[in-house]
């Protein structure tokens, strides 16, 4: 019976197991959280209002076919190390409390994996965005949907793309008040994205109306063409400047206001974790504006018995990564890309493409978000990097700039400022960007002695 | 209803929140000193380190990937 890893627990992840347990393998799903449901579901019995999550009854049936088909099923799963060889792939894990000194050490070899880890928030540096009170709009989701605790009293939403607004349609059902949701990008640039062919969008225009009304509800103003300019506070937050911006996302002189918050939530889209990927051996596609695991039509990757689905493979929302985890969970197992059974999610997947490309078209980072920063503003938040630094060396090679910055060599690996350098360098006239801020030789955290100790039982050394 | 120590001081959750669910419950903002002043959570997924807390004398927990457990001692970090 083929054997079927499945790296990743969100949409995409539990999709691909169901898909596989279809088609018959043996399967084996594995994440580091603490519960299944990824980014997307969260919900806590004891904890949360079940208002806080979409499509819950989804999550019900997936967790079902999971248990109906037999799946192992490995949560608190930190892998660490992925490889492919001819004979397969191999995982490993470290297995327990999250960062805990015990934790147990676990391999998984299987005939394919699909790789399905996600994405995370991309928060565009600001000045001032390293005071306590500013999270990504992903925390404050979190936060809400997990643990049922607002990020703040009075909050400002800013950044771009439709999640700011569940965003703030969550702060508001957790307490909080919202004080603004200002989205960067203008409206020609949103009605470009958005009004053409609306039958593409069918159940997509619905949620946003849904969620327009909401705001409208909680009387949280929605502005477009505006963005949070500067963070003010001494110890902590105590207000923002919004400004106007212009199509480039330049800010417009004599726009600046002052708005008096004690939270800030930002989001302006959202980053792959290419890392497992990565060390698969996995071509990618894309370059600094983002760059993505390069699929075909049936989620292979270029590594035989390796695919990917879900936002690793493109930003395209929680029913994108269940149509392309559908699909690749069933094909690695040896299922055909033309059995019937595939016919539903292929063409949702063809739904949730157009979604995609809209997305960018309307939302998608513009180069002039770089003049709202000083020279002394932070971009690397772990060791405190700035962009003038940054842009002092932005012609020699980007291994010798982090070097001799330190720029993404923080504990974070480059993952929260990896975007935000490579388009400052690129500004700043220097070499085009690689793959060099995702690549990361140890995928998730592991103490020093936990990897000494694993070292040690690897059975092939 | 479970009680923790932050640096010492008893703060209360509920059974089941993270770390940093039950801090920012309390109004906390800030539990890590880093070289440009204080910092608390910011990504919330455990992609960013910046929560980092010692729990029960472990060093680097993310505080928003670490479920609370009733009794925890946890203490702040200070890295520059
Ligand atoms: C903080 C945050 C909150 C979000 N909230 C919402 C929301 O409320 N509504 C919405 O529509 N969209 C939300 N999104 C967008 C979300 O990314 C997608 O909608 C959807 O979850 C994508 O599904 P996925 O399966 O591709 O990835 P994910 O749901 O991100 O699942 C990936 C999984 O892989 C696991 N993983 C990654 N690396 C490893 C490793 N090395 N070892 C073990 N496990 C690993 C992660 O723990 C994660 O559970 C959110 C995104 C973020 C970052
Ligand atoms: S808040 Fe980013 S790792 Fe915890």
């Amino acid at each position: 019976m083929r054997h079927v890893a499945i790296l990743g627990g969100g949409p995409a992840g539990l999709a691909a197991a169901q898909g596989a347990l279809a088609a018959g393998a043996r399967v084996s799903l594995i994440d580091e959280g603490d519960r299944l449901g990824g980014q997307f579901w969260r919900h806590h019995e004891r904890l949360t209002d079940p208002r806080l999550q979409h499509a819950w009854h989804r999550f019900e049936r997936l967790r079902g076919a999971l248990a109906g088909g037999g799946a192992q099923v490995l949560v608190g799963a930190s892998v660490w190390s992925a490889e492919a060889s001819v004979d397969g792939v191999r995982l490993r894990a470290v297995v327990g409390d999250a960062d805990g000194d015990g934790r147990s050490a676990i391999d998984v070899d299987a005939d394919a994996v699909v790789v399905a880890t996600g994405a995370h928030d991309l928060a565009l540096p600001v000045p001032g965005w390293t005071l306590p009170g500013v999270t990504t709009a992903g925390a404050a989701q979190a936060l809400a949907k997990r643990d049922g605790v607002a990020v703040g009293r009075r909050t400002v939403v800013s950044g771009s793309g439709p999640f700011l607004l569940p965003v703030a349609h969550s702060l508001a059902l957790v307490g909080s008040h919202v004080v603004g949701v200002h989205e960067t990008s203008r409206m020609p640039a949103l009605a470009g994205g958005w009004l053409p062919r609306p039958w593409e969008l069918a159940g997509k225009a619905g949620e946003f109306v849904g969620y327009v009304g909401a705001l409208a509800r909680h009387r949280i103003p929605y502005r477009t063409g505006s963005a949070v300019v500067r963070v003010l506070g001494r110890d902590r937050v105590e207000g923002v400047v919004v400004a106007r911006l212009d199509a480039d996302w330049r800010p417009m002189p004599g726009t600046e206001r002052e708005v008096a918050c004690d939270a800030v939530a930002l989001g302006h889209g959202f980053t792959p974790r290419l890392e497992a990927a990565l060390a698969l051996g996995c071509a990618i596609d894309g370059d600094h504006r983002g760059r993505f695991v390069a699929v075909d039509d049936a989620q292979r990757t270029s590594v035989a018995g390796v695919f990917a689905a879900g936002e690793v493979t493109g930003i395209g929302g929680a029913d994108a990564a269940l149509a392309e985890g559908a699909v690749a969970g069933f094909v690695a197992a040896g299922g055909a890309l033309d059995d019937p059974r595939l016919r539903g999610p292929v063409a949702a997947r063809r739904r949730t493409h157009a979604f995609a490309t809209r997305l960018e078209r309307a939302h998608g980072i513009r180069p002039g978000w770089t003049s709202w920063l000083d020279d002394d503003t932070i971009v690397c938040r772990c060791e405190a990097v700035t962009r003038r630094a940054v842009a002092e060396r932005a012609d020699v090679p980007l291994r010798a700039m982090r070097l001799a910055t330190r720029a993404g060599l923080g504990p974070c690996q480059g993952r929260t400022c990896g975007r935000a350098v490579e388009a400052i360098v690129a500004e700043s006239g220097g070499a085009a960007a690689s793959v060099g801020f995702d690549r990361r030789p140890v995928l998730a955290p592991v103490r020093i002695g936990e990897l000494a100790a694993l070292a040690d039982t690897d059975p092939r050394t | 209803m479970i009680r923790i120590t932050v640096d010492g001081e008893p703060v209360q959750g509920r059974e089941g929140q993270t770390i940093a669910g039950v801090l920012v419950g309390a109004g906390r903002t800030a539990w890590r000193t880093a070289q440009t002043g204080g910092r608390g959570v910011f990504c919330g997924i455990g992609v960013c380190h910046d929560c980092l807390v010692s729990v029960n004398g472990v060093e680097g927990v993310r505080a928003c990937r670490r479920e609370a457990v009733d009794g925890d001692r946890v203490e702040r970090e200070v890295r520059p």
